[in-house]
């Protein structure tokens, strides 16, 4: 079961060969059996799973039901839930019951997909190991001594190991796309503004997207098909139709128009790593694409621009964390400074309070447009850049991620060597681009990421990229032995 | 760039942020190192080009002023540390 595409999934529910009730119990008992040695979800919500799978049963008896009702999914804990714990993966929100929905998780209610858990993630969504989580590392299923990425490295191992038929994550400077990367699987951070914000706990706004970390592109596409739309709870939510992202996978990429920037191919990129995505892009020649080298002469700014706007604007957002009306709060306060102080002190892991510090410096009297204002500007070049490169080329290809997965506790001490695990993936961000990784082959039994950015709400182009590759190799279909 | 112990004290008070003393140093360190980082923005030109704020350049839309939430307070204080006849309770700060 563990193995079907969603497509097969539905198929399956909806002529009776199983239901939604036995299709939901089997992950719940995989989730019981993996997931105490790949700490992947937080929560598990085996009760309100089985009642959601019930009416799904229902509808689906009684022909009501949508393509993807009755299939399970799990959320990560960035996601306002309901009734749900909503973590973040911080002691500050580890009470935090949220009293309402995401969009995104009311949409895919409505539905009728049904919610496994809550998976772990780097706390606040700070991180690209998993390892700042309060909860604890989580562990890549290819490797349990090694990290799956971060920041939505819960729902990548998740996936990985076969503990859900797809997920939600999301991508702030690269937290979709490198965990997939690390862990192969397809995750798709779609163009800013096309999936609404509202109840996903805010990090950096101007940066933040949700997304589906999926077993294909087809899935993604399903599966996106339902996140995306208009929300006016959202103010930076756009107003376009949503396609149907499935319309399009099965178009011919003859004549596409591959841009490979040399500046995602120098210094940094393990060798091997190299190999395996210059490898998928001949796969791509075979298939009709044309490739041609250009530059985004900006990139080297891309990460110093991030590690001024992403902590500025966490700064601004957790400020809401102040211990007054939800989440934690310090015991006996002696005033009214002494409870922010320490109820944030506590609550915050060291990450946390360093992306704090960092973005409250940033912003403080005096330093507001050498630092804050110029990195506006450089995100301006670094966006210009990808402007013009797409004047020629309908796609940008490259590495995801620098190297494969590496060890749980190789980077945990050295913030800088950190976030350069997302060199590749910030820029997009910054930019406001969709962007993908889909699995192109491993290096030493580990997983290799190949990332395909697209124009502005190119979406469907993507899928339809990703789609068309994955018909021609079989790296995605990979699964660990131990997951089998 | 450097900071000094000084600084970081003074911007955890800025954020509210209670951190023990023993960690100093080393925020001393990590922001110093983040903020070398940072300073590689300054090599760019950035003579006229506007800051850019919204990834689309969207505007902020305008609703008509009419009620669209229901008043959920019970809800939403069942949830907060500490209230009272449907008030936050914080230390006291006015005598």
């Amino acid at each position: 079961m563990h193995n079907k595409s969603l497509s097969e999934l539905s198929a399956s529910l909806h002529n009776g060969e199983f239901s939604s009730v036995e299709l939901t119990q089997h992950y719940l008992d995989r989730i019981n059996a993996h997931n105490n040695n790949l700490n992947a979800y937080i929560s598990i919500c085996d009760e309100r799973a089985l009642a959601q799978a019930k009416v799904a049963d229902l509808q689906l008896q009684q022909k009501t039901a949508g393509i993807l009702t009755g299939i399970p999914i799990a959320h990560k804990d960035i996601f306002c839930t309901q009734g749900v714990l909503t973590s973040c993966a911080s002691k500050m929100l580890a009470n935090f019951v949220s009293p309402y929905n995401a969009t995104v998780v009311e949409k895919i209610n409505a539905e009728g997909m049904v919610m496994l858990g809550k998976t772990n993630m780097d706390e606040f969504a700070m991180g690209s190991s998993n390892e700042t989580s309060f909860f604890g590392a989580v562990k890549n299923p290819w490797d349990i001594e090694r990290v799956p990425g971060g920041s939505s490295g819960g729902s990548a191992a998740a996936m990985a190991a076969r503990l859900a038929p797809i997920a939600t994550g999301t991508d702030t400077g690269g937290s979709i796309r490198q965990p997939a990367s690390l862990c192969n699987l397809t995750g798709l951070k779609p163009t800013y503004g096309r999936v609404s914000r509202y109840g996903m706990v805010a990090f950096a706004s101007s940066l933040d997207q949700a997304g589906p970390i999926a077993k294909s592109a087809e899935d993604a596409a399903l599966l996106l098909n339902v996140m995306s739309g208009f929300d006016e709870r959202d103010s930076t939510s756009v107003e376009r139709d949503v396609p149907d992202y499935t319309a399009d996978l099965n178009n011919s990429l003859a004549g596409l128009r591959i841009g490979l920037p040399k500046e995602y191919f120098g210094e940094g990129l393990d060798p091997d790593v190299a190999a395996t995505v210059e490898a998928a892009i001949k796969v791509y020649e075979s298939l009709g694409a044309t490739i041609k080298e250009i530059t985004l002469p900006n990139s080297h700014l891309a990460v110093p621009t991030y590690y001024v706007v992403a902590p500025a604007e966490c700064s601004s957002n957790l400020s809401r964390m102040d211990g007054v009306r939800f989440g934690h709060r310090c015991e006996n306060p002696k005033d009214l400074t002494d409870l922010y102080q320490r109820s944030r002190g506590e609550g915050f892991g060291d990450e946390v309070k360093r992306r704090i510090l960092v973005g409250a410096y940033a912003l403080s009297a005096g330093y507001y447009d050498a630092y804050y204002l110029k990195a506006q500007q450089c995100r301006r070049l670094i966006s210009n850049d990808f402007k013009q490169a797409f004047d020629e080329i309908d796609v940008i290809m490259g590495p995801t991620a620098p190297t494969t997965a590496f060890k749980l506790g190789d980077k945990i001490d050295d913030p800088i060597a950190m976030y350069l695990a997302d060199i590749y993936t910030i820029s997009t961000n910054l930019a406001g681009l969709p962007g993908m990784s889909i699995p192109a082959g491993f290096v030493k039994g580990l997983p290799v990421g190949l990332q395909i950015i697209g124009n502005y709400f190119d979406e469907a182009r993507l899928l339809n990229v990703a789609h068309r590759y994955q018909q021609t190799t079989d790296w995605h279909t990979q699964i660990p032995d131990a997951f089998r | 760039m450097s900071l000094d112990k000084t600084d970081v004290e003074k911007i955890a008070y800025l954020a509210r942020l209670a951190i023990d003393d023993n960690d100093i140093p080393s925020y001393v360190r990590e922001l110093s190192n983040i903020f070398d980082l940072v300073e590689q923005l300054g090599e760019a030109d950035t003579s006229n080009i506007s800051p850019m704020a919204h990834p689309l350049d969207a505007h902020q839309r305008l609703r008509p002023d009419v009620v669209t939430e229901t008043n959920q307070r019970e809800l939403f204080q069942s949830i907060a540390p500490e209230t009272v006849d449907g008030i936050y309770l914080v230390p006291q700060v006015i005598e």
